[in-house]
């Protein structure tokens, strides 16, 4: 671990033990699944067996007759959505193509969307009640591929959309383009007539899924009273409860959200997909009903992030990278808002580059709508020039991560935006992987080879609200409204408990319910960590300023000669001094509860940095790609709890690794998603990958009191190219479409493709 | 749909309960006795979050029948350890911090309790061959891995 610049402190740093681990670890925790309720009832959805049909109409009358059966439901029984945008934090969705996501209306646009539902007594009495009902489609033909449904003479899915772009409206006919976006400066056709090396590829990757092990679930109760109670596990109750509210039409204070434990999102638990059909299903029949995903509707109908289609073309001259052109394409799934404009502004960023000009297409087809995945539109984005600048360091002579070096961006740097960066560490990223063991021993045998890569994520601020109670006995109760899928409890009882100068143990962190806390965005965008801390630290100041108006009656001593430090408040002259446990036992008499607060937009997010290296051996016989060592080096501004720091980067990375060797959303003909379960679906297992080895770069963030930046996502950016380019260096081939799956390994070697 | 009767040694304790023919352990388990520790997360034995132990051995408990319970001795999570007396593989889990959301954590547990009960010295290559029919996808298994091998180490210790 390589620390740079920042000073020590009492707690930020250790590695206490989580305080929801116990439970964790002893299955007492409850997550959405195991809500447990009297009258309790299971719903069921029926779903599409087209990809493309228009619904002529729905008999649920057989389905409503069975016995066991509560309520059946349809897009009938929703109210009219509004065609207008909603910001979730890190994505946006448009609430009518939401609601009909969530219960189709005219139009299925993939299989697997969600046509009608069922409650009964339990599930399989509502699987049977589903194979009653009777809908007729108008079956027409489906759009899968990024570039297909480009073309002209593709079928729409939507006779009404029309591509929009920064300036308006830039088709007159409809079109599956959503959307065009261009990033421009300087002069590419100038650069590229004076380059020394140009290198121009196609790149193709295909839909991914984020693979949380807890599928989707949802219970809802409508109570006797016209208010909603939903437990579910999501990345935000406040999300949630807005997004409901709009697409059913309710104020947002008839609705509670409680959220459970969540077992994994990674972008994918940000949109809603059940708690509206739960909690109309929950109203028609007056119980309590409980909705719960297998794994197969979470493959076909929960958001993957976008299969890709790039084609880029980038230039050097004398080592230095002078112009980039790319024509990019996202998958955004049956609805519009695939992340091309986050892989677009990502693509070029640990590059000081002059001259570019990149478009990005958000392009819908019949597949399920996208949703977020760490680190969203990115690390397709930089397999691709990843990529390309691995073949430029070659063409230069130089060794690739030397070539990072000399091209990288630093504080100033403008982005493709044209927005400087502040403080940023790639450069360290690069210096810290030249000097790691791993890059500095040989890699030796046949077959073998070594690859590395840089990536860059902006990481959120958004909203978050905290509170503190101060309990007689000293110990305080932090409660806060962030979803911890990864330590988080931890990692702001942490920033509390050195803020405040007491014990770890003595802070006991809540994550509560909608109606028990202030609003707080999602947990996404790498932000937990950063701006709930930011909003911890601030009520722990609260606190303290309320301590010293308390310790200023114990001590008889006036305020402006008393100062807080280290878990006391202290006269100046240091004669006097009386520890936190005292102040708080003493509360009821030196004027009622003490009670901190804060709210805050979080500015001075830290954007962060990765640099992966990754030493393959490839069979050229099988096509297999075994990986044998890898590190991840990343700056994690100020690691609060340096074990859940790495955690997320070894994490981040086995999913890369996945991306790049084996998954992908295999599609037949038909619009029929192939492979919709783990078997087929190859996540990576413990045999998969190595140990990882990561190295921690701590560049403070100057935006946040311990220098806090985000750390979960943008350990996803690098592996994809970074083990494409250990692949090339192992069999002297360049492989431009992923997954490098051993199918394609033994085709392209062995030119059967 | 008619039911059965089941007898079974429940995490030690004798436990009757009623189960339809077409119910699976892991949905009598969570939706009928309420122990909601073990966890689903593909019903079709891919990910190993329902791991529980039948008579020792390791199952994906959404493969086996709940009447197949019958007579035999079934070790769930619940089982296992607790706050009080954690087996050393919870702690150990705990301290290397191998667990994020933790919802495959019961599984790799229970699968992994049952091996070092086989293999006490089990090492880093058995450990992962062992474990591959476990999915996590938070961790990238390096922690949890090192908290078996913790573990192991601690037992053969004690
Ligand atoms: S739920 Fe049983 S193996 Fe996945
Ligand atoms: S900790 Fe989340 S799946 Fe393993």
């Amino acid at each position: 671990m390589t620390t740079i610049d920042r000073p020590t402190y009492r707690i930020v740093g250790t590695r206490p033990i989580r305080p929801d681990g116990v439970e964790k670890v002893t299955g007492k925790a409850q997550y959405g699944a195991d809500v447990r309720l009297p009258n309790l009832i299971q719903g069921r959805i029926l779903r599409s067996p087209h990809a493309h049909a228009r619904i002529l109409s729905i008999d649920t009358s057989e389905a409503e007759k069975t016995p066991g059966v509560f309520a059946v439901l349809t897009h009938k029984d929703f109210p009219v959505a509004e065609d207008k945008i909603e910001e979730l934090g890190e994505s946006a969705v448009n609430l009518k193509e939401l609601s009909d996501n969530i219960l189709a209306s005219d139009k299925v646009l993939y299989k697997g969307h969600a046509v009608a539902a069922v409650a009964a007594i339990n599930g399989h009495v509502a699987e049977e009640a589903l194979k009653k009902i009777r809908v007729e489609y108008e079956v027409l033909p489906p759009v899968l591929d990024v570039r297909d449904a480009m073309r002209e003479d593709a079928p729409l899915l939507s006779e009404t959309r029309f591509t929009k772009s920064m300036s308006g409206q830039a088709s007159d006919k409809p079109s599956n383009i959503a959307a065009i976006t261009r990033f421009q400066g300087g002069n590419v056709e100038e650069a590229f007539a004076a380059a020394d090396h140009i290198v121009e590829r196609e790149f193709t990757t295909k839909m991914v899924h984020q693979g949380y092990i807890e599928p989707q679930n949802s219970t809802a109760s409508w109570n006797s009273d016209g208010t909603l109670t939903i437990w579910t596990s999501t990345q935000g109750a406040f999300v949630v409860r807005a997004q409901v509210a709009e697409v059913l039409r309710l104020p947002v204070s008839k609705i509670r959200v409680i959220p459970m434990e969540i077992g994994g999102g990674f972008g994918g638990k940000i949109p809603i997909y059940l708690d509206p059909v739960a909690t109309l299903l929950s109203k028609k029949a007056g119980r309590p009903v409980k909705l719960v995903m297998n794994r197969t509707e979470v493959f076909m109908a929960t958001g993957p992030t976008s299969g890709s289609s790039i084609k880029l073309k980038m230039a050097e001259k004398d080592g230095i990278i002078t112009a980039v052109q790319a024509e990019m394409a996202y998958e955004a799934g049956a609805y519009p808002g695939s992340p091309v404009g986050a892989g677009a502004m990502t693509m070029l960023s640990p590059y000081n580059i002059e001259n570019f000009v990149i478009d990005a297409y958000d392009v819908v087809v019949n597949k399920p709508k996208v949703s977020a995945y760490r680190a969203p539109g990115a690390p397709v984005s930089a397999f691709a020039t990843e990529t390309a600048i691995d073949e430029l360091a070659k063409a230069a002579g130089m060794d690739p991560l030397e070539f990072r070096l000399k091209n990288s961006a630093h504080e100033g740097t403008r982005m493709v935006t044209g927005v400087p960066f502040p403080r940023i560490g790639h450069e360290e990223c690069v210096r810290a992987a030249l000097e790691s063991p791993h890059y500095q021993s040989p890699i030796e045998g046949p077959n073998r080879g070594r690859g590395v890569a840089s990536g860059f994520w902006f990481n959120a601020g958004l909203q978050s609200s905290v509170s503190v109670a101060v309990n007689v006995d000293g110990t305080v109760n932090l409660i806060e409204g962030s979803t911890d899928i990864g330590g988080t409890r931890a990692s702001l009882a942490m920033q509390l408990a050195e803020t405040l100068g007491i014990p770890y143990d003595d802070v006991k962190p809540i994550v509560a319910d909608t109606d028990s806390v202030g609003h707080n965005d999602v947990t996404g965008g790498s932000r937990t960590t950063f701006a709930s801390g930011l909003a911890v630290v601030e009520a722990a100041k609260d606190i303290q300023a309320q301590m010293i108006s308390r310790a200023s009656k114990l001590l008889n001593a006036p305020e402006g000669e008393l100062r807080y430090e280290d878990g006391a408040v202290v006269s100046s002259d240091g004669s006097k001094r009386i520890p936190f446990a005292e102040i708080a036992a003493a509360q009821g008499r030196t004027g009622g509860p003490i009670y901190g607060n804060a709210s805050l937009m979080a500015r001075g997010v830290g954007g962060a940095y990765a640099t992966h290296i990754v030493d393959v051996e490839v069979d050229p016989d099988t096509g297999k790609v075994t990986v044998l060592r890898y590190t991840a080096v990343q700056d994690v501004g100020t690691a609060i709890h340096p074990s859940y720091v790495e955690g997320q980067i070894q994490g981040g990375v086995a999913q890369g690794i996945g991306w790049a060797l084996n998954e992908e959303y295999y599609y037949n003909e038909d619009g029929t998603l192939a492979n919709a379960s783990f078997l087929d679906y190859r996540m990576p297992t413990t045999l998969d990958v190595p140990a990882i080895d990561t190295v921690l770069v701590e560049v403070p963030n100057p935006g946040h009191p311990y220098g806090v930046r985000g750390v979960g996502e943008v350990p996803i950016v690098p592996p994809l190219a970074a083990v494409a380019n250990a692949v090339a260096e192992a069999t002297g081939h360049r492989f431009t479409d992923l997954p490098i799956s051993p199918r394609r390994v033994v085709e392209e070697l062995h030119g059967l493709a | 749909m008619a039911r059965s009767h089941v007898t079974t040694t429940l995490n030690g304790v004798e436990t009757e309960y009623l189960c339809e023919p077409r119910q699976s352990l892991l949905e009598v388990l969570r939706d009928e006795l309420g122990l909601t520790g073990t966890k689903e997360g593909c019903s079709n034995g891919n990910c190993g979050a329902c791991a529980v132990l039948l008579d020792g051995r390791v199952v994906n408990s959404c493969c086996v029948l709940g009447v197949e319970a019958e007579g035999a001795e079934v070790t769930t999570i619940e089982g296992i350890g607790n706050a009080d007396k954690l087996h050393p593989l919870q702690r150990a889990f705990l301290e290397e911090a191998a667990l994020q959301c933790g919802v495959c954590t019961p599984g790799f547990i229970v699968s992994a309790k049952a091996l070092l009960d086989a293999e006490p010295d089990a090492d880093e290559h058995r450990v992962r061959w062992w474990l591959a029919g476990n999915l996590c996808r938070c961790t990238g298994y390096d922690k949890i891995v090192r908290a078996v091998l913790k573990a192991s180490a601690q037992m053969q210790e004690a």
